[in-house]
Order: C-alpha cells, then structure tokens, then sequence
C-alpha cells in the first residue's frame, strides 16, 4: 500500500487527499492503480468472493444479534422468533447459516488454488501465514457460531470439541483445568453459550484486521498467476480497475445465484436436522457429528487409537500448511509444468474429500462391500496416513526430483505464443 | 517419473471403481413410502385445504398429548381463515389470567396473539401421563426429523414422509416374533421399531369439516402437511422471494459478461502488445 499515483480531479478531493489519503490508498489497492498479472483466470475471483462472504456475515450477524438471546433457556427459541416473527428474519438467518458454509466453499477453494499454482511459494509465504491464520479463526468462529442456536447438535458438538482439550492433560489436573476455562463451569452451559457468544461476535472483526494484512501482503510482491512466474515487464500486467473489477462483478453475481438458490430452495441441506430439536444435557443424540467443513479433520481424529494423538494429529494436519513453502522444494511454482505435483495434488484433494466423507459414518459401518467389508475406521486411517504422506514424504520428494515442463519467459510472451498459434 | 504416475493413478481409478458404497438403513429393514406433497419442489405451495384438515387433526387428536408451543394463533391467517374465524378459534381456549380480589384465579377466552397451549404443564407431568415417555412438541418436529442428502438427492428423507410413516405402519404385535415392552408398539418407521405411542389414528376418527374422508391415510397425509407448515410457515415468501433474486441475479450475471467480455476484448488476445 504506501505511495500512490492518485491525482483527484476536483478541488475537494485535493483538499482531502492531503489530509487523509484514503482515496488514494484504495485506488493502489481495488483501482486503476494497483497492477495485476494480466493471465488470472476465474480460480482468482475466490478471493474477492471471500472477502463477500466476511462482508455478508458481519452484516447478516450484526441484524441477528438484534433479536437473538444468549441464555440457555431463551436462544432455542429466540432464534425461531428470528424465523417466524422478525420481518425478513428467516432471510438473515438462512442467509448466515448458509453463507457460513458458502465461505468455507469459497476458502477452500482459494486455498487449493493457492496449493495448485504454487501461490505459498517464495516471497509470498507471509502472505500464506495470513491466510491460514484467517482460515483458523474461522473454524474457530464457525464452530462458536453453530453453537448459538443452542439445538442438539450445538451442545453435544460443544461437548465433544471442548473435551478435545482436556486430552492435553500433561500434569495433574491441567485437561481439567483447560476445560473450566472454556465452559466456565464444569460442563457446556449457559456461561459456555455467553463466552462463545461473545468470541462469536469478537472473532470477525479480528478476522477482518488479519484480511488487511493478508491483502497489505499481497501487493508487495503481488499476485501470483496461473504460470506463477514473477510479472515484470509492463506487458505483463494490466490495472485492477477496470479489468479485474469487471471480472470479480461477473464471478461474484454468478456465485450470489448459487448461493441463492441454497438460501430460498435448500436452506437446510448443510445442517443437521438434530439442531432443530432443543438443546437436552440427558439425551445423547445417536450420532454427533460437525458441520460439513471440519469433517475431513474430525476423520483424522478418529483414525488415532490414542485421543491425545489423535488430537494432536488433528491440530497437525491444520499446522502442516505453514511450513508447505519448505516442503515445497521445485524452482517452479505452477503445477501447470509440474506433471506429477499436479496428478499427486489432484490425489490429495480426492483423498480429502474420501476424508469429509468418512466423517460423517460410524467407525464400523462398512463401507467398502469387498472381502468381510472395509469399514470406516480402516480406510480413515488409510486415508489419513496418505494425507500425512503427501505433506511429508510426496510433496518434498517429488518437488525436488520431478523433470517440470519448459516455462514461458514471460506472461506476455505466453499471451504472444497463444496469439501465433491461433 | 511420469510413467510411474500415470500407472499410480489408473490403479487408484480402477480401486475407486470398484468401490461400492454400502447403503446405511439405520438397522431397521422397512424402506420408508415416498409421498407427493404439493408444499414440495422449487414452485411448491401450501395446499391450504389439507392444512386446515390437519389442523383440525390436530386439534381433536394430537392436541391431546402434544404441544405446539412455537405457533401463534394469528398465524393460523396463513392456513386461509379470515380475522372473524381466527378470533373464534382462539376463544375456544382459556388461558389463566391472574387472580379476582379473593385471590381465586381467573381464565378469559383465548386472543389471536395467543400461542397454542400446551396439554401438560410440565414434562413430568407428560410423562406421568404418558407410560414415562414425553410426546415431542409439534413445532419443529417436520424439521427435526428430515434427513437431506445434498449428493445424493433421492436417499433423502422429508420430515413429512417419516410422520406419514410413523402414523401408519403400525403393526399388531412384533412381526419379527420377539416379545414386545409393556406399553410398546411396534412401529417401522420409529428407530428401534418400539414407540410408546398407541396408535393414534383410525379410519373416521375426526369428521373433516369440508367433507374429505377421513382415512386413516387421509389424516396422516393432512397432518403431516400442517407440521410441515408449523415448521417453515415462512416456506411460500421464501420461494417467492428467491425466484424473484434468482431471476434478477441471472439477468445481471448475464449482462455482466457481455460488459466482462467487451472490457477485455483487447487484452485477451494481446492486441496491445502488438
């Protein structure tokens, strides 16, 4: 961010810009004057699209917050108030249910993206942090978040994620100690519903600080692109404003389409129809299970005989991203003339959906009908085990034997080669 | 090095194909009945008749042990009764409104901003009455009960078929031979088959206002469609609403590719580096 070519045109905008040069500032960022490669495809319009999403929830959030109740005996019903008596209130509501999972859609794929072309790679690591960091305070956001409506899968997915923490039990009394403090009392109740509450409403804003930083990040060196070799000459790049906002408008108008037609035609297919049900301590429900988008780590989980490991595991297979730059070894950064890292990540990201899916069954509900039946649990810690090897043995290997593909000499050059041949 | 990758991967696809997914069915081996429900698909609306006959289902059978705390009466405008009709279905019920001078307590006639009241004051009490087992609140149950499949679409399950299901596959006796609970009924929609729930519907147990008869697959359908009704009474703006996005949202999505494609008309094909 820093200098800037803005020059206003009126009097006033002068007399502002060398007051506060906040014109300027959005100009070098989401304007004319902030270049960009000029061979983005449409894997680049997620994180605007992300960035929509944070948008629509704060906002969405914020008008919820004005008729919803934290208090155990009240929020069940408060949220159904919001559904049946605040006007418009099932939209905001559907609206934040729905887009919660439209964000992890988006996030996900602007992190495979980032994965596919070598976005993480050198100088854009901190950049990478940022943004894992974002994606971690979301999970954490999320998760607090379906705990709100204070339905059955709320507590009981509150009671299991908590007792996570009481695996780190390293001296006496220390995993119950940790569990105190995030219930604060001795199970999930209402100080439990008040403290993730509060953390529900805090943890956006910090996210949006963590945004501008990701995207302060993003312009030193900035964007990677689809080749992912460095745009230098001004060939190479082309302004923001008016290329990229006309094609983030189109991207984002389609996606608003899609996500509309889960708000008014399928608002519950991503919930669990327990959370309809009041929150009830002395009724387990038959199956507890998280939301769609922790499912893969929750198989991770599972797949570790031992719960402190599998806890750790866990939290590993999160961490594992940020020393993906080191792992990483080739001198290119795109897939595109990386064969085999292109065929393993396509493999990986398979496996990990195989993961998500696994989730959501029991251990030993047969899956696979060969031989006397592979059941979950087997082939979860099959796929775990290939989850772990792609980041610890594949990725480091392969980057550094594989033979890549010769690589342009430049985006323009590129465009100029695509333009002979047809 | 790619040779080997090609081969890794024509072995995954073969494994993967071979893979078939073994289908949950919970343990019971009933299949479920699919209705056609006129609420149901992307244009679906209330069919209002049916929700009036269920909510007379309701009232003269169900009301009994179930509550439906969530539901106003002056909601009830949505099943098609006018102001007159809904004031007079209110003050069929009391409600307790305090106390006269000597401290005895009084009830008035039901008001259209009244919720439905509940048959039991307390879930013991429910239970009491009920061989132990608490009859669950209508309100939400259409909900609670549907199992959607976002990828599979026709494993779904509508709340609405379940308590179709529930209210009539009743069976005398287990038919699996095992001995039966005191106070159990076997059922092959309920998880477990046992319900303590005697069956509660039987052909012409209600007489339909508007003359329909009342089978028991009649009652079942009519009531099944005035929970769902109690669980979404938002369902019919909420469509109207999204068509009306959807249509816009395409209209402009389309209209922004045109503009897309003639802001990058120049750059795509490299003309300005020529």
């Amino acid at each position: 961010m820093g200098s800037s070519t803005y020059m206003p045109k009126s009097k006033v905008g002068k007399w502002f810009e060398e007051r506060l040069p906040i014109m300027g500032l959005m100009h070098s960022t989401l304007g004319a004057g902030y270049n960009a490669p000029r061979n983005l495809n449409y894997w680049w319009n997620f994180g605007s699209l992300a960035g929509f999403m944070l948008v629509v929830q704060i906002l969405t959030g914020i008008i919820l917050v004005m008729h919803y109740t934290p208090n155990v005996d009240l929020a069940f019903r408060s949220v159904e108030h919001i559904m049946r008596d605040v006007n418009y209130g099932w939209l905001m509501r559907y609206t934040h249910s729905n887009g919660a999972s439209m964000f992890f859609v988006v996030v996900y794929v602007h992190i495979l993206r980032g994965m596919y072309f070598g976005s993480y790679k050198s100088p854009r690591e901190v950049l990478w942090f940022l943004g894992l960091v974002i994606y971690l305070l979301m999970m954490a956001t999320g998760f607090m978040g379906y705990v709100l409506p204070w339905g059955q899968m709320s507590f009981w997915g509150a009671t299991v994620i908590t007792n996570l923490f009481g695996a780190f039990d390293f001296y006496n009394g220390m995993g119950e100690s940790i569990l105190h403090l995030l219930w604060g009392g001795f199970s999930v109740d209402n100080p439990t519903l008040q403290r993730f509450f509060s953390l529900h409403y805090l943890f956006p804003f910090i996210i949006v600080g963590v945004v501008i930083l990701h995207i302060w990040a993003l312009h030193l060196p900035g964007s990677n692109n689809p080749l992912g070799i460095d745009a230098k000459g001004p060939g190479d790049k082309i302004p923001f404003h008016p290329y990229y906002t006309a094609k983030d408008a189109l991207g984002l108008s389609f996606f608003i389409v899609i996500f509309a037609l889960f708000v008014f035609y399928m608002p519950n297919i991503m919930g669990e129809p327990d959370n309809y049900i009041e929150a009830n301590p002395m009724v387990t429900p038959s199956h507890i299970v998280p939301e769609w988008y922790y499912l893969p780590f929750y198989t991770i989980l599972k797949a570790v005989p031992d719960k402190l490991f599998g806890v750790i595991a866990m939290f590993f297979s999160i961490l594992i991203f940020f020393v993906l730059p080191w792992l990483d070894g080739s001198k290119v950064r795109s897939a595109k003339f990386r064969p085999a890292t292109a065929f393993f990540f396509w493999l990986f990201l398979v496996n990990a959906i195989f993961l998500g899916y696994l989730g959501t069954k029991l251990p030993s509900e047969i899956i696979i009908n060969m031989g006397g039946g592979i059941d979950a649990l087997t082939l979860g810690r099959i796929a775990s085990v290939f989850y772990f090897a792609y980041f610890i043995v594949i990725i480091p290997v392969v980057s550094r034997m594989e033979t890549t593909k010769p690589v342009p000499t430049s985006i323009a050059q590129s465009v100029l080669d695509a333009r002979k041949e047809g | 090095m790619l040779k080997i990758v090609k081969n890794i991967g024509l072995a995954a696809m073969i494994i993967l194909g071979s893979v078939s997914f073994a289908n949950a069915s919970g343990g019971s081996s009933f299949e479920i009945k699919k209705n056609d429900w006129p609420h149901a698909g992307p244009f679906g609306k209330f069919d209002k008749p049916a929700l009036q006959r269920g909510l007379q289902v309701y009232k003269e059978v169900c009301s009994a042990c179930h509550s439906l705390n969530m539901v106003a009466f002056r909601e009830l405008t949505a099943l098609g009764y006018n102001m007159d009709e809904l004031k007079a279905f209110a003050a069929e019920y009391e409600f307790p409104n305090g106390t006269d001078d000597e401290g005895e307590e009084v009830f008035r006639k039901g008001k259209p901003h009244d919720y439905f009241p509940a048959p039991f004051a307390s879930e013991a009490e429910a239970r009491d009455s009920n061989n132990g087992a608490l009859p669950p609140d209508f309100s939400l149950l259409a909900k609670s009960r549907e199992h959607l499949s976002m990828f599979t679409p026709w494993n779904s399950l509508y709340g609405e078929d379940y308590i179709v299901g529930i209210l009539t596959t009743y069976h005398e006796g287990n038919p699996n031979g095992d001995e039966m609970t005191d106070g159990m009924y076997f059922n092959e929609m309920f998880l477990g088959n046992m319900i303590a729930m005697a069956p509660p519907l039987s052909d012409d147990l209600v007489e339909y206002a508007d003359g329909t008869k009342a089978t028991t697959q009649q009652m079942a359908h009519d009531v099944a469609t005035f929970m769902y009704w109690a669980a979404e009474p938002k369902m019919e703006d909420r469509k109207r609403m999204g068509l009306k996005v959807i249509i816009f949202m395409t209209i402009l999505t389309i209209m922004l590719y045109f503009v897309n494609k003639s802001v990058w008309r120049k750059v795509k094909k490299g003309d300005d580096l020529v």
